[in-house]
């Protein structure tokens, strides 16, 4: 696995956080009928939680050096 | 309402301009300047997955069952994600053995297997015609709503001649034509048709901001104003949370649309093409991966407040929820933003419609009909010398049907569920692709067998569960079989195979088809061995990062004759094209077009050329039709795999070898280039210190001749004259002295008597015994020391030198009378610091590197000195691990520091 480099493992590793984060139970978390800033939490949270991961990826993919 | 001939105009300009930017692209590429060749256009491109579904449905989606629009485009998100180990790996397959669709990357995989070709291509037609007619369907819709009045009943024209559509689609074709199959490249790729797409998506994108900044901002008061207003109506209720008090599996049908469309955005033929076969450059993929997830948010943005406005606007169960983007604009009067939004939506669908033809017509032409006609005589096709027109008519052909069919079915389907449902029945049909697609890229165990028999059952399942019951949703078969299960059979009702009740219809189909699909793949490949083409083929695949593109193993054997194969490339690329790919493969290896020898390498160029135009099945075909084949067998591929590695191997440690040797050689030449400028520094030296010689050694030769030539000499006269031999002797000895000095210090043989010193002390016996000169010159001195410092471990006398030789330095510099000389000294912990800081006339910055230097006096006019005061200095100071610094201007005086460590 070390020589699968840095990259690779960042990319699965965010891969896998993102799937949980976007599936059950984690999703529960926003499942509320609350509103913020007038917003109803769940759509929110989604697309903040969206946003994350793109803001996220773009760190890894544009800052980890790549080996090969 | 609009003017037919207005939307109609506008909707012609708008594809003309498509025309004018793809038509531009095509030149400058012909001219070898890319347009497409960035990152930035490549996810744009990406973006075609964005279609008239998309942009009309997400509202309709959203206004029916709230956050169920999103997970259409999380899962594009989570794909992209991995894009850069993923779809670069499928980027690297395709290029290197001319892979131009997604039916010849599986069957390629798959020992280049032509019924697993022609099984792809065929649940891809039927996956996709029907989407082809939804984005009709959007556009028709569309037109018709903006050049009817809202509360007329929508007309439907009798006939197909009268109906715009049917222009439209024709029109469509014609584009696709024009700009997916106008000439034949061996990569498939179509720069004109790529920059149009990214076009597209930069239009669709805008028009669609647009309209909800219109909505959000003008027609309410934000988005806080749209959720207030219809939580107030109790429109919210049930929209935003899963219900899973209703809906207890509402968790497992989330996951499989995330899950569906993260198979799709790879998996359908258009992102295919657009991903895969129009790639450039695969580094671009860095860049897209985050892009292109970053469109799809923001073309959602609008979406829940655009839904919740024609709610609150239309009431609930009112309207069109599909239309909300066009009718909310209608309905407020604001035709123009209506029109826009039309153009947005147009976009989104010829986009859509212009890749998705391009990318099928490839599959139909090459492992459809192409199959079929190199088998069948009565085309004669073995006489014909020049292929490639044929070729090209076949695409354009089945361009042109595709349209039609997608037209056929729009007129046929109509409004029925058949369409509204389709975008996502169409995903769950390429989504049966995944496990032979990404089994193959890597499990090396896959068999034709199993991807077939995978395939067979997964689409056979889609069919029979997803399918056949929105047909018969429609009307167009009975319900009964949904209901009550075929011939009354129960447990063999499609909505509830075996008795699975609890899930929606897309998750049970999805699940039944995949998981029988995966099943049976795994299984059937386990069952026999992999045969030896099967096994090559996966070595090529699995592997494709361990070998550099021409270093493959090439898995064939036999006997082939050299003019065979190149007339076989010329019949089917034409002789202009196939000459140069050859002269390029020659170049490689160091040969000419003439000298070309039949071995494995050559066959399995041609073939891979082959392949790029019609498929790789195809090409085997072609290829074996004209070379005397040996049956390979499993132990030839392991054998033949053995020599490649021993090859790699062998040539690995060669390359390792000239390496060190390079290594070996760059060293020696620093040092011999050391050893060069150490010689002429040398030199340098030596005439620097005869000229230094020379010049006293002359005046007092000149002066001791005039006394000896003339006896009657004043003694006054004779006395200035001793008194200037004796100077210029004494100068003669310090240079002698530091000469020798300096030769000791730098060759290490100086004696050092380290005791512990008083920097204080040692500057004030310098001060002392320069005073009188300082006085003689009318110069002040002044010294500014803290009471104490920290005792050093150093050689006083030495450092005396140092005192001794920066003071008179200043004191040379200064001018007479006015001078001013300020000696400071201070400490810190880690050590002390003297500076000689005078009022002279200063140092110019290029003179300032040079003062350091041995015999380099900066022009002081009469002031004479040996030129080695400062370098005997500065290596006494380095000695004792300190440093010497300078800082000057011109004009503003000269300050000489150091800077000696405690040890």
């Amino acid at each position: 696995m070390l020589k699968k480099g840095l990259l690779a493992q960042r990319l699965v590793g965010w891969f896998l956080l993102a799937v949980s984060l976007l599936n059950f139970p984690l999703l529960l978390l926003w499942d509320h009928n609350v509103t913020l800033w007038g917003i109803p939490i769940f759509p929110l949270g989604l697309f903040i939680v969206w946003t994350l991961l793109i803001l996220g990826l773009v760190w890894i993919i544009e800052r980890t050096p790549d080996e090969e | 309402m609009l003017s037919t001939t207005l939307v109609i105009s506008v909707a012609f300009s708008y594809l003309l301009l498509l025309f004018a930017i793809a038509y531009s692209a095509d030149r400058a590429a012909s001219k070898g300047r890319s347009w497409i060749n960035n990152p930035w256009v490549y996810a744009l491109s990406m973006a075609v997955y964005c279609t008239a579904w998309t942009y009309f449905g997400s509202v309709g989606r959203a206004a029916n069952s709230g956050v169920w629009f999103l997970p259409i485009y999380l899962g594009p998100t989570l794909a992209m994600i991995l894009g850069w180990l993923v779809i670069r790996k499928i980027i690297r397959i395709a290029k290197t053995y001319h892979i131009t669709s997604i039916a010849d990357f599986i069957a390629s995989r798959y020992g280049k297997s032509q019924r697993l070709a022609q099984l792809v291509t065929i649940i891809t037609l039927i996956g996709i015609i029907p989407y082809v007619a939804l984005q009709l369907k959007a556009i028709a819709n569309g037109y018709q709503l903006l050049t009817t009045s809202l509360n007329s009943s929508p007309l439907r024209s009798a006939h197909w001649w009268q109906d715009s559509t049917f222009y439209l689609a024709l029109l469509l074709a014609g584009f696709t034509i024009i700009f997916g199959a106008r000439h034949l490249d061996s990569n498939e790729r179509h720069e004109g048709m790529v920059a149009a797409i990214a076009f597209e998506s930069i239009i669709k994108i805008i028009a669609f901001i647009v309209v909800g900044i219109f909505v959000t901002y003008y027609l309410f008061n934000g988005f806080g104003d749209i959720f207030k207003k219809a939580q107030a109506l109790n429109i919210l209720q049930g929209l935003f949370n899963f219900n899973t008090a209703t809906n207890p599996l509402a968790h497992i049908q989330w996951f499989s649309l995330v899950f569906l469309s993260m198979l799709s955005v790879i998996l359908l033929p258009r992102q295919f093409q657009v991903m895969v076969v129009e790639s450039t450059d695969e580094h671009h993929l860095k860049r897209a991966v985050w892009v292109f997830p970053l469109y799809l948010l923001i073309i959602n943005i609008f979406v829940l407040p655009i839904a919740l406005a024609g709610l609150l606007t239309f009431g609930l169960g009112q309207g069109n929820p599909d239309q909300f983007v066009l009718s909310l604009p209608l309905h407020s009067g604001h035709e123009w933003i209506a029109l826009i939004v039309f153009i947005g939506g147009f976009s989104a669908a010829t986009g859509m419609v212009i890749v998705e033809a391009t990318a099928v017509s490839t599959m139909v032409c090459n492992d459809l009909i192409m199959p079929w006609l190199l088998k069948s005589s009565t085309f004669g096709l073995h006489k014909r010398n020049n292929l490639t027109r044929l070729l090209l008519w076949i695409r354009r052909v089945a361009i042109l049907v595709l349209l039609l069919l997608g037209y056929s079915y729009f007129k046929l389907a109509g409004d029925a569920y058949a369409l509204v449902s389709i975008g996502l029945i169409s995903f769950a049909a390429v989504a049966q692709f995944a496990p032979a697609f990404f089994g193959g890229m890597y499990w090396k165990g896959g068999t034709e067998r199993g991807a077939w028999g995978g395939l067979l059952i997964g689409f056979a399942m889609w069919v029979y569960t997803l399918m056949l019951p929105s047909l018969a949703k429609s009307g167009w078969v009975s319900t009964s079989f949904i209901t009550s299960g075929p011939l009354g059979i129960e447990w063999l009702k499609p909505e509830q195979f075996l008795g699975l009740t609890g899930l929606d219809n897309l998750t049970h189909a999805l699940f039944w088809s995949l998981w029988l699909n995966t099943a049976v793949y795994v299984g059937l490949s386990l069952w026999q061995r992999p045969s030896a083409r099967e096994a090559s083929q996966a070595l090529l695949f699995v592997d494709v990062f361990k070998r550099k593109p021409h270093a493959a193993p090439v898995f064939w054997q036999g006997q082939a004759n050299a003019q065979d194969l190149i007339n076989l490339l010329e019949r089917f690329l034409g002789v202009a094209r196939s000459r140069s790919s050859l002269k390029a493969y020659a170049a490689r290896y160091h040969l000419t077009l003439d000298s070309l020898t039949a071995d494995a390498q050559l066959v399995h160029f041609v073939e891979t050329q082959l392949a790029g135009a019609i498929g790789s099945a195809s090409a085997r075909t072609m290829i074996a039709s004209v070379v005397q084949e040996e049956p390979l067998e499993l132990e030839d591929v392991m054998r033949i795999l053995e020599e490649a590695s021993q090859l790699r191997a062998y040539s690995k440690a060669l390359e390792e070898k000239s390496l060190s040797l390079e290594k070996a050689t760059a060293e020696l030449r620093t040092a011999n280039e050391q050893l060069k400028s150490l010689d002429r520094l040398k030199d340098d030296f030596m005439s620097s210190v005869t000229h230094e010689l020379r010049t006293p050694l002359t005046s007092i030769r000149a002066l001791t001749e005039l006394m000896l030539d003339d006896p009657q000499m004043e003694w006054e006269q004779r006395e200035q004259f001793m008194g200037i031999i004796l100077s210029e002797a004494e100068r003669l000895g310090r240079l002698v002295n530091q000469v020798l000095d300096m030769a000791k210090i730098e060759g290490g043989h100086a004696e050092w008597h380290t005791t512990d010193v008083d920097m204080k002390a040692i500057i004030n016996q310098a001060a002392t015994s320069m005073s009188a000169s300082f006085k003689e010159k009318g110069v002040l001195l002044q010294l500014a020391m803290p009471d104490t410092v920290m005792i050093l471990k150093a050689d006083a006398d030495r450092l005396l030198q140092v005192m001794l030789n920066l003071l008179s330095n200043a004191l040379k510099f200064v001018p007479a009378q006015t001078g001013l000389v300020t000696v400071t000294l201070s400490d810190d912990p880690t050590g002390i610091t003297v500076a000689v800081q005078d009022n002279g006339m200063g140092i110019a910055p290029e003179q300032q590197a040079l003062v350091f230097e041995k015999f380099r006096q900066v022009n002081v006019g009469t002031q004479q000195g040996t030129g080695l005061g400062l370098p005997i200095s500065r290596q006494i100071i380095e000695h004792f691990g300190g440093r010497m610094g300078l800082r000057s201007e011109l004009g503003q005086g000269a300050c000489f520091s150091f800077f000696l460590p405690r040890i």
